[in-house]
């Protein structure tokens, strides 16, 4: 349980009392992190801030965007609409954990063939989203695509491309299913 | 977000009894709508009781031959779920026309209907609003209301309630569970959420430190013939700005039974009885569906710029209900269903 420190800003003589803080035990793709982080820290804060895992992004911080899109034990989320503490015994996974320079994930390399972003601040969460979905194993039509897609907003428009490289990838796995 | 404290249950002994020991404390399932008011300054909770560690995520036949969902089931495992998807396909196709794949991974079944209502002047804590603050006023009578009630409202509040699910439920007359410092006991689906009278500050009738621990779905699924049927701005990730569950239990062309239930009209999902029994041994023809229609909306007040809601209720009830006797569901939502 983590206690919230009884010094108040008005005791501290106006001065804000640091933050009441304790101990959370996150796996962060693969690798264990302790945080002394305060109740309140987001999932994608604690991410961004205190593991300095900045491919999540904040957009919205309010659930609506799918910029801080992450995986939790290979499920989609909103990472801004969770906190930290209520994930210490899952499996987080972020853009940083599913490819990287020297190897790329298929999607990532599918986004890049496509041309699936122009100014890529919703690209980390479309990303996450994608494979969520590539795990779900749900949607194989475009029309599905575009309706398990529908929680990540991109405000420069490239839907259509994202559309086309997440098709790639989908149709790639059921090649290679069957 | 204001500070708070935060603890973990393991049993639901423990959480209700911590959730009694602190002054101002609150439940945290999937976190998704209170964490959004948390951050909106609209809730200020300050301990949370976190519920994600509670044995309640099952969903197991009940011995009437239902089916009892779990609590703390999220939204997407429900609707996905082999027996929901078989003999509740309304309840998934409600569930599934909400949120984003990325919400309905984190809501839980109890977040769904304690969630509040989407009403801006709830959300702008720089407006008067009597849900938010008692007394304080109103600010969508007379302001923007375009998403607002036009069934059920009062003079201090005509917000609506957001969910999809709820009206699944409403329509399938589910039994909700509760567990208190006062005992277990249950609901009817129906009798939990409540209309805003003087009280709009209250969505819901569960007395202070209830929990929610389950929902209890009956026998009959109406499985072949229903439509859940959802208008909105956009087609995905939007709320209604009206929806109808319509489930209809034919005999031949006769309507042996009939449920319809309506979402984005009210202040809780609102289902109509007598409506269902003008239906009832009726033959399934557009006609019978009018009529039906014509009693639900018989008692529509407009708030202004909400106004077509009632014509757009009246003519989505008609299809509903149609779509329900072809036994075809809403044409955009068939691809929801697919399988791998």
């Amino acid at each position: 349980m983590i206690q919230q420190s009884s010094t108040s800003a008005a005791a501290a003589g106006g001065v804000a009392a640091p933050p009441p803080t304790g101990t959370v035990r996150l796996t962060i793709n693969g690798q264990q992190h302790t945080l002394q982080i305060a109740p309140w820290t987001t999932l994608l804060d604690a991410l961004r801030e205190y593991v300095h895992l900045t491919g999540t992004k904040k957009g919205c911080d309010h659930g609506q965007c799918g910029a801080c899109t992450v995986l939790v034990n290979g499920k989609r989320i909103n990472s801004c609409l969770s906190l930290a503490v209520m994930h210490e015994d899952h499996d987080i996974t972020t853009i940083e954990g599913l490819g990287s320079q020297e190897n790329l994930h298929p999607l990532q390399q599918a986004f890049i063939d496509h041309d699936a972003f122009q100014c890529g601040y919703c690209t980390p969460g479309q990303i996450c989203s994608a494979q969520g979905l590539l795990n779900e194993g749900r949607a194989h039509t475009e029309e599905e695509i575009k309706e398990h897609m529908s929680g990540n907003l991109c405000r420069c428009g490239a839907y259509a491309g994202i559309l086309n490289a997440v098709k790639e990838v989908v149709d790639s796995q059921l090649r290679m299913k069957n | 977000m204001n500070p708070f404290t935060y603890s973990s249950a393991t049993a639901v002994e423990d959480a209700v009894r911590d959730n009694a020991s602190h002054e101002g404390a609150a439940y945290i399932g999937g976190g998704t709508n209170l964490l959004d008011l948390m951050k909106e300054n609209v809730a200020r909770p300050t301990h949370l009781v976190g519920l994600n560690k509670l044995p309640l995520t099952s969903i197991e036949p009940t011995p009437e031959g239902g089916l009892r969902l779990g609590a703390l089931a999220t939204n997407a495992d429900t609707a996905w779920n082999e027996e929901v998807k078989r003999r509740y396909p309304l309840l998934n196709q409600a569930i599934l026309a909400g949120a984003s794949p990325q919400l309905r991974n984190m809501a839980t079944n109890g977040g769904n209907l304690l969630q509040r209502t989407r009403c801006y002047y709830f959300y702008d804590t720089a407006t008067p609003c009597n849900k938010r603050e008692p007394g304080s006023g109103c600010g969508a009578i007379g302001g923007f209301n375009r998403i607002h009630a036009i069934l059920g409202a009062s003079e201090q509040c005509i917000a609506t309630h957001p969910s999809d699910m709820c009206i699944a439920l409403a329509a399938l007359a589910a039994t909700v569970r509760v567990s208190g410092p006062r005992g277990e006991r249950t609901i009817p689906f129906e009798d939990f959420h409540r209309l805003p009278g003087t009280t709009p500050e209250r969505d819901n009738n569960l007395e202070p430190g209830e929990l929610i621990t389950g929902l209890d779905l009956p026998a009959k699924g109406f499985e072949k013939n229903f439509s859940y049927l959802k208008l909105r701005d956009r087609n995905s990730y939007a709320f209604a700005l009206v929806s109808v569950a319509a489930a209809l239990e034919l005999d031949g062309d006769t309507i042996k039974d009939a449920r319809l239930a309506l979402g984005g009209v009210a202040h809780k999902p609102w289902r109509d009885q007598e409506a269902e029994n003008l239906l009832k041994g009726q033959p399934a023809t557009p006609e019978t569906f009018a009529r039906a229609a014509a009693k639900v909306v018989e008692s529509a007040v407009g708030q202004g710029s909400n106004n077509f809601k009632i014509e757009l209720a009246r003519r989505a009830i008609v299809r509903a209900l149609k779509q329900a006797a072809e036994g075809s569901q809403h044409a955009s939502d068939v691809f929801l269903n697919s399988n791998p």
